[in-house]
């Protein structure tokens, strides 16, 4: 049952997932004829997905960012912020949404809610850190030329905190795409009610969900680097903190 | 220390860690107490089923896999070599996994096969369970398949609600939801937008839209009432919770569109040519005690007593007799 | 036919009275309380220490068999240099997918079980121990590479014995990012058809049951712990002279 399946048969999925994506089948398990898939129904989970990850990430950032800046600024709280980076690793996703489930319900608002929770520590995590990075000799120039705390954060701080920051975000940003597949168990109809509803949409339902949710996390993650490179300072050699990185 | 010391530190360690959890894993093993005698006839190990293997397969949600590990183990006792793929999806997958040999037979429920697999209309359902049976058998034999005679208790679809809703809303019968059913969400399993004793009937035979459709695990059917996600949701006659508890209310099927299923279990002709004859006789024999009443004790053990599927398995056997 | 009559007339067992509970007064488990302590106790070697113990195995020779591909392709593409750009495009792309689209892309390919489930965990890890090693390999500083050949060393002995030990605390963080990454996705196993804990937090009803949700969930962050203090253990002991950094 599980030896590998030979190249042909491979590709032939992968068509067959194609086709799914491209036009309604009849369900292969469905009496009567039900049709699935086509362009319709993913662009209506498509959306449904985009608008959970979009409000959990936005809780997240908005949640996670300001504090972060100011621990970061004050230099206070670092043991703090490298071990929520650190827990919000540890926490397994799908025990994110059973605990979801069993203890506050289904909903979008209890779902972005999970989701955010998930979102929060690497965002933290990574402005913290990029801000505890930016050269000491910038920000005292800064401050020696009579900036204010929050001119010499928004001046100098954070635009040379962008790489590490971004790098926070984009993480976050993929963790919640992947989670909100699974908030389907939650009863949230988005692109993971293709995979994990094996029931309705079939085997080529399930490699079409997850071929659908990796193009939109490449999707999301090419945007996200290219607001990255419109917000770093031009003329700034920047060092890639890959240590930071999740 | 020198290098290869704090290696050797470092194995030990693991050793020890691994050997920790081994032994906390072998740790205790109850001795089941014996059950008093009862008048069943119990099962008899024959030696020349030895060699046969049979994977039994089951349904997703509870009920089904109490019965599949009631007919693994009774089938076990009988001295073939079983092996359980229970939780394979809905009828569908069900069906096809058996078609394609995966699993030796699984138990399903008349109402459904003629509803699912042979497009009856619910009202062509025969209300008798006999008949049921003789329709399904036959239908089932042109593909091949082989059905065991029926189980004594039958279940079947319900709309179902909080009773507390039911009052506010002065519902009864399905009928009376029309009017009212657009301002309402109903939560049932993913398959149920495509079945005929489910959305698809609800909206086809009874004329009823709803406000929202939530798929849900069809495990989750009484939390989504209890936590206020849906009004109304798919249960099942069969329920551990309804016959435990009055929080929840069923609401009569006037139109008839959800027809009582008895339990069949279906078998490749395969298997039972290869398996003997105790194949069909174990499966009969062991199922004959599960009335209506027993079968929801057992399902209100798994749902809401928390215990394993193959636990309360195995004390049915056991208190029935067919098993030591 | 015949089979319907015989179901008639077999005795039917006497299911006595008491087989059925009395559920009318309620204890924490029937009114699902938020973490019912007796129930844990009693059950827990049960039932949930096996999938725990299975959980562990599927991590540990995923993350193993992922590091030993993961060092091959890394020492190769160290001597061979021009593997290294198209593997780490190959690798970067794989590793912006989430792990879980990841796991069931490879469905079709493996399919269902838990080899398959071993090989996906594998194939995952793998991505991003690669880009760690070679990206540790790389922060080697170029003095200390000259004063190995100046010493004499040959190719090989300077991977073996300078390269790699001082990449190790790269490795290391990347091994403890992968392993507890591989913990969290071994959960998905089930939907695979494999084993692990993933069964007890959404299989059945389990899906409702606070308890057990705490208890498998709990399990899986103990063994994310566990792997990650014992991954700290072995960098303390391997490569001492570098402060193991919080990752």
């Amino acid at each position: 049952m599980s030896e590998l399946l030979p190249v042909a048969d491979v590709i032939s999925s992968f068509g067959d997932a194609f086709d799914f994506i491209v036009s309604p089948q009849p369900s292969p398990f469905a009496a009567g004829g039900g049709e699935v898939g086509g362009p319709a129904e993913v662009l209506d989970k498509l959306v449904e997905h985009l608008k959970i990850s979009g409000a959990s990430f936005a809780l997240a950032v908005v949640v996670a960012l300001p504090v972060a800046v100011w621990l970061g600024h004050r230099g206070r709280g670092e043991g703090f912020a490298i071990a929520i980076g650190n827990a919000g690793r540890a926490i397994p996703e799908l025990a994110l949404i059973a605990f979801t489930v069993a203890f506050i319900g289904l909903g979008f608002a209890n779902v972005v809610f999970a989701l955010a929770v998930l979102g929060i520590p690497p965002i933290l995590t990574n402005t913290f850190v990029g801000i505890r990075q930016v050269n000491r000799d910038a920000v005292e120039a800064a401050r020696g030329m009579g900036m204010t705390g929050w001119e010499v954060v928004r001046r100098v701080e954070l635009p040379l905190a962008v790489p590490t920051i971004f790098t926070g975000l984009r993480t976050a940003a993929i963790n919640i795409i992947a989670t909100a597949t699974i908030a389907t168990l939650a009863g949230q109809t988005t692109l993971g009610d293709f995979i994990i509803n094996r029931n309705v949409f079939g085997d080529e339902g399930v490699l079409a969900g997850a071929m659908l949710v990796a193009a939109l996390a490449i999707a999301v993650e090419l945007t996200l680097a290219g607001i990255q490179r419109a917000l770093t300072p031009r003329g700034l050699r920047l060092e890639r903190a890959t240590s930071a990185a999740a | 220390m020198t290098r290869s010391a704090r290696l050797r530190a470092l194995f030990a360690l693991i050793a020890a860690l691994v050997l920790a959890f081994t032994v906390a894993a072998c740790g205790d093993d109850d001795d089941s107490t014996t059950s008093e005698e009862t008048s069943g006839t119990a099962i008899e190990s024959n030696p020349d089923n030895e060699g046969v293997e049979l994977t039994i397969g089951s349904k997703n949600f509870d009920e089904q896999f109490i019965l599949g590990e009631i007919y693994a183990q009774a089938l076990e006792a009988a001295g073939y070599t079983v092996k359980t793929d229970l939780n394979l999806g809905s009828e569908q997958v069900a069906l096809k996994a058996l078609q394609e040999g995966e699993v030796s037979g699984y138990p399903e429920y008349t109402s459904t096969a003629l509803t699912s697999f042979f497009g009856f209309a619910p009202e062509d359902v025969p209300g008798d369970a006999q008949q049921a049976y003789e329709d399904s058998a036959d239908e089932f034999e042109k593909e091949g398949l082989v059905a065991f005679a029926p189980t004594p208790f039958s279940s079947a679809n319900a709309v179902g609600l909080l009773t507390s809703t039911q009052e506010d809303l002065d519902v009864e019968t399905i009928s009376d939801l029309e009017g009212v059913s657009e301002d309402l969400t109903l939560a049932g399993s993913p398959e149920c937008r495509e079945r005929i004793d489910c959305l698809k009937g609800l909206e086809d035979n009874y004329g009823l839209s709803f406000a929202k459709f939530t798929p849900v695990d069809i495990e989750l059917r009484y939390q989504v009432l209890d936590k206020g996600d849906a009004d109304l949701s798919i249960l099942f006659t069969t329920d551990g919770q309804l016959a435990e508890s009055d929080d929840y209310t069923l609401l009569e099927d006037d139109q008839g569109l959800l027809p009582a299923g008895n339990v069949l279990f279906i078998a490749s002709q395969d298997a039972v040519d290869e398996a003997g004859p105790d194949f069909q006789e174990t499966i009969e024999n062991v199922q004959a005690s599960l009335t209506l009443e027993v079968m929801q004790e057992l399902n209100a053990r798994v749902s809401l007593d928390r215990e394993k599927p193959e636990d309360v398995a195995a004390d049915y056997l056991q208190e029935a007799g067919y098993v030591e | 036919m015949i089979a319907g009559a015989l179901v008639h007339l077999l005795p039917v067992a006497q299911i006595g009275q008491d087989f059925f509970r009395d559920r009318s007064d309620s204890d924490c488990i029937s009114q699902n309380g938020t973490f019912c302590f007796q129930w844990a106790v009693d059950n827990f070697t049960d039932r949930y220490l096996p999938p725990a113990l299975e959980h562990v195995a599927l991590v540990a020779i995923s993350v193993i068999a992922g590091f030993a591909i993961a060092l091959g392709l890394a020492v190769l593409s160290h001597r061979r240099r021009w593997l290294i750009p198209p593997l780490n495009v190959g690798t970067g792309i794989l590793y912006t997918i989430p792990s879980i689209a990841f796991f069931f892309l490879l469905l079709p390919i493996t399919g269902r079980g838990n080899v398959t489930a071993v090989i996906a965990l594998t194939a995952y890890t793998l991505q991003i121990l690669y880009r760690n090693i070679v990206a540790g390999l790389a922060n080697v500083p170029a003095e200390t590479k000259d004063a190995g050949r100046g010493m004499g060393m040959s190719q090989r002995q300077l991977l073996w014995r300078v390269e790699l030990p001082l990449a190790l605390p790269e490795i290391i963080a990347g091994l403890r990012i992968a392993t507890v990454s591989t913990v969290a996705l071994a959960t998905l196993a089930v939907f695979a058809g494999g084993d692990g804990l993933g069964q007890e937090l959404v299989g059945g009803s389990n899906l409702t049951f606070k308890t057990g949700v705490i208890l498998a969930g709990g399990m899986a962050i103990l063994i994310a712990v566990f792997f990650d203090l014992l991954l700290v253990l072995a960098q303390r002991l391997l490569a001492p002279w570098r402060r193991v950094r919080p990752v």
